[in-house]
């Protein structure tokens, strides 16, 4: 059970693919020989099978994802003293986090089928603009 | 077969350029017929600001075109609660007085000078047309047929729930904020069909507008997240949803934050906690989905499950704790009056004494809704029968939208869009499947079938269960006749009733009242300005005026003068202190007034002409508001008799008679009448003989009818005498001293 709360605390870093050992730590209630199989193969299915590019979107992923989590961390040890400055911070990253995270799904071609009318530059022209709006309320909120 | 089939398709292709300038014709009438129906009080009155709240609201935005922006941003008010003042730059959602400043400075750079009260008296209007064509897209999204948006825009644009709060001079925050509402729901239905992130942070743009103008955003903080939950538990999450929920949530808590008002509430708050866990949920959904992707496995789908269940239960465990712990704000009190109504009338008398915080009461719904009350089961359950994720969404929608309309009157005005949207589907369900002229021909299974079956497009796999229905005989063109004509008559009733109920209900400004004469011509009461007018020109320019807080923001707007109190009720205990200088004896109340530094009271009396809406019956209030600090020095049970009655005639109690309340507004009274006739008729009884005496203010003006009573408060007496001794003495009751004094002056002559 623990292993499976301490991922919820980390919802929204634990997204990635990259972050695939979290999962590993859910599954490990069966056998763990097994387990260790089955995130190898995850693993290296991912290596093998993703695109170059849904890579790099990973790889930024993940450094929002860390940023955060620093960010949050600072924010417990140190204190939250200019909160619109911690909130402003911290949001970016989630919200870049989510609207990559949502790049990343619409150009999956896995989700082809879902996307129709959504073409990977359509996709990233809602990215920009998405980001856009997010970092003006962000510096806007930041002060 | 293949040939008429083909027929159509190619008619459909030359009718359709037809359709859409036919479509949009048919908009520009609705949203004409929506706003010119709203004129009424225009017409019968004048272009004046309606009511309380609007002239706030109307002071703020000429506060805000004279100033500038920024000087609206950091506005704090000298001129209402007296001592205290108030942030109002930092305390009101300023989306209305945006839209309304840009307005008038673009038609200023258009070369239009157009008043800045004409253009506040119009907005509403003029945003109601809008939510006719929001409602237009928000049905057609819902539904194929074009014909169920063009029905509901109609319905949206004329039906009574709404109008009553955008007449022309109701400028209020519901004025833009119902169109931004039906227009967020739309643009978040667009975001969930197409999972496309524009669409998304178009919803969080609209909602960022929304949560500057009314704080009624609060409804679509829950709604959404609670319309993604819903589609996760019945298993139908998807990538789009993920997309549309994310960047909808990400962007539209940051907008949401800007506004000074709100500020940190998002991350605060327990109202908001649900999207925000509904975020982090979804989250987690996304992760596993992927995952389960990668690695088809069957135990996954129960894991899943298993999951989602414990994060739950953690997330809301969590909520818990954080409340009682105190890190989270708790539910503010008029959140909790929406789960226990009987929780404000118990505790915060403030909020029950505010007439559209009842509960409603049922006729009400016919009255505001018609014959759109017993079309929207049907169009409910006509979403039931093909569930797409849209559908989901008007059916949750429309659940807590009732719940909470049958809790409190104005949140009728929620309800009054999803109402729109169910009963047009339902509407154009009928219409369409009746008009069709066409009778099926033998091989005509499919045809007849396909009309339900054009409902339930997304097929669903339940969804031909029930539309497979033998052909029954409803094709002769009696029947169809007899249903059309039906529906027309309930149309045409329909539009009847929406005009009576405006021009006789919801057009009356309540500012200025009207009357009937007994030959039938109208008769205009303008009491109220001509006593704030009276202020505005007779006392000094700081002349701090006392009056209940339902008069405070007139007072601001139409007499320009400070109050102690206003309509915004930020401050219970200030509001408390007038209700115990209105509820208390003369004694009493003179040191406060004094303290606060009041010049001028003010009372509303309606007991000449009848008007009920006035203060004695506001009274008990004030009585409860003030008890509730000061449980000691005024109770409650000492206005009522033994009897337990309310009465404010020879046997009203000895509190009540001695209340500066009762006092002012009967002051003076008897002398209208013949010795002993003087009656109240607004409560239909005959007055003591004797009217009350009053010593420390006095009489400083009466309207014509007597509605509004302004006195003035004494200053303190040259002699240092109290005031009740110094009235005795210039009254001539001085009988003890002028006997002593009498003795030496006789001798002196004799």
């Amino acid at each position: 059970m623990a292993p499976k709360k301490a991922q919820s605390h980390t919802a929204p870093s634990a997204q990635s693919a990259s972050s695939t050992p979290a999962k590993s730590s859910s599954k490990s209630s069966g056998n763990a020989l097994d387990a260790q199989e089955i995130v190898l193969g995850v693993w290296n299915k991912y290596v093998e099978k993703t695109p170059q590019r849904v890579k790099l979107l990973d790889c930024f992923m993940l450094f929002l994802a860390v940023v955060g989590a620093l960010q949050f961390l600072y924010c417990i040890i140190v204190g939250n003293f200019p909160f619109n400055a911690f909130l402003a911070g911290f949001s970016a990253c989630v919200g870049q986090f989510v609207l990559t995270a949502s790049l990343r799904i619409q150009t999956n071609p896995e989700n082809k089928k879902e996307f129709e009318t959504t073409s990977p530059e359509r996709a990233f022209a809602d990215y920009v603009f998405g980001s856009f709006l997010l970092h003006f309320f962000c510096v806007n909120f930041i002060n | 077969m293949a040939a008429p089939a083909s027929d159509t398709l190619l008619q459909q292709f030359t009718g359709r350029k037809t359709r859409g300038v036919l479509r949009f014709v048919i908009l520009g009438l609705i949203a004409g017929a929506a706003v010119s129906s709203r004129l009424f009080s225009v017409i019968r009155f004048e272009s004046i600001i309606h009511e309380f709240d609007p002239w706030f609201n109307f002071r703020a935005t000429k506060y805000l075109v004279q100033n500038g922006f920024y000087s609206f941003w950091d506005w704090f008010d000298d001129r209402t609660w007296h001592p205290l003042g108030r942030v109002t730059g930092g305390t009101l959602y300023p989306g209305l007085m945006v839209t309304s400043g840009v307005i008038y400075h673009a038609l200023r750079a258009l070369t239009l000078p157009v008043d800045i009260r004409n253009i506040c008296v119009l907005l509403a209007p003029g945003f109601s047309g809008l939510t006719a064509f929001a409602t237009y897209l928000l049905t057609s999204e819902m539904v194929a047929s074009p014909s169920a948006g063009l029905l509901a825009a109609a319905f949206m644009g004329i039906t009574p729930g709404y109008i009553s709060r955008s007449v022309a001079g109701s400028y209020d925050n519901e004025a833009i904020a119902i169109f931004l509402l039906v227009f967020t729901f739309f643009l978040w239905i667009k975001a969930v069909k197409n999972g496309s992130m524009f669409w998304g942070a178009l919803t969080a743009l609209f909602y960022g507008y929304m949560v500057s103008a009314w704080g009624g955003y609060v409804f679509i903080t829950n709604l959404l997240p609670l319309h993604a939950f819903v589609l996760i538990c019945m298993g139908r999450y998807s990538p789009r949803l993920y997309v549309s929920y994310t960047s909808w949530y990400a962007l539209g808590t940051l907008a949401s934050m800007q506004i000074p008002f709100v500020g940190f509430l998002p991350i605060r708050s327990s109202e908001h906690m649900s999207s925000l866990g509904v975020f982090g949920l979804i989250q987690i959904v996304g992760f596993v989905e992927y995952v389960r992707v990668q690695l088809p496995n069957k135990q996954f789908q129960t894991l899943l499950r298993a999951l989602v269940f414990v994060i739950f239960v953690v997330a809301f465990g969590g909520l818990v704790v954080l409340t009682v712990s105190g890190t989270i704000a708790p539910w503010s009190g008029r959140f909790y009056s929406l789960w226990d109504t009987a929780y404000a009338k118990i505790h915060i008398p403030i909020i029950a004494s505010v007439s559209e915080h009842q509960p409603t009461a049922w006729p009400a719904f016919f009255f505001d809704l018609s014959m759109m009350i017993w079309l929207f089961p049907a169009g409910v359950y006509m979403c039931f029968r093909s569930l797409t994720d849209e559908q989901v969404f008007i059916v949750i929608y429309s659940v807590l939208a009732s719940y909470f309309a049958g809790v409190m009157v104005r949140l009728m005005l929620t309800l009054t869009p999803i109402v729109c949207v169910a009963s047009a589907m339902a509407f154009s369900q009928i219409l369409d499947t009746y008009l069709d002229a066409k009778i099926p021909e033998q091989g005509a299974k499919e045809n007849g079938s396909s009309d339900p079956a054009k409902v339930a497009a997304a097929v669903l796999p339940d969804g031909l269960r029930s539309t497979r229905n033998p052909l029954v005989g409803i094709y002769s063109y009696a029947s169809r006749l007899t249903v059309i004509g039906a529906s027309t008559v309930y149309l045409m009733l329909f539009v009847l009733h929406c005009t009576w109920v405006t021009s006789n209900a919801y057009s009356s400004p309540s500012v200025v009242l009207a009357s009937r004469l007994p030959d039938g011509s109208q008769h205009i009461i303008d009491d109220y300005r001509e006593a704030y007018y009276w202020l505005r020109q007779n006392t000094p320019d700081n002349a701090k005026v006392m009056s209940w807080w339902d008069y405070g923001y007139q007072i601001g707007g139409m007499a320009d003068r400070p109050t102690l109190v206003d309509n915004n009720t930020w401050n219970n205990t200030h509001i408390a202190t007038v209700g115990k200088a209105m509820s208390s004896r003369e004694e009493v109340s003179y040191p406060i007034m004094r303290q606060h530094e009041v010049d001028y009271v003010l009372v509303v009396f309606g007991g000449l002409l009848g008007y009920s809406g006035d203060d004695i019956n506001k009274f008990l209030w004030m009585v409860r508001i003030a008890e509730g600090i000061w449980p000691e020095e005024v109770k409650e049970r000492n206005f009522f008799t033994q009897r337990g009655e309310y009465r404010v005639d020879e046997e009203a109690t000895p509190t009540m008679k001695n209340s500066l309340m009762y006092k002012m507004s009967y002051y003076n009274y008897n002398s209208l009448f013949p010795a002993g006739q003087a009656t109240d008729r607004v409560r239909g009884v005959r007055l003591p003989a004797e009217g009350p005496q009053l010593s420390t203010i006095e009489e400083a003006f009466t309207s014509e009818n007597w509605i509004i009573r302004i006195y003035k408060v004494k200053e303190p007496d040259n002699f240092g005498r109290d005031h009740q001794s110094a009235t005795a003495f210039d009254k001539g009751h001085k009988k003890k001293r002028a006997s002593k004094r009498k003795g030496p002056r006789v001798l002196r002559v004799e």
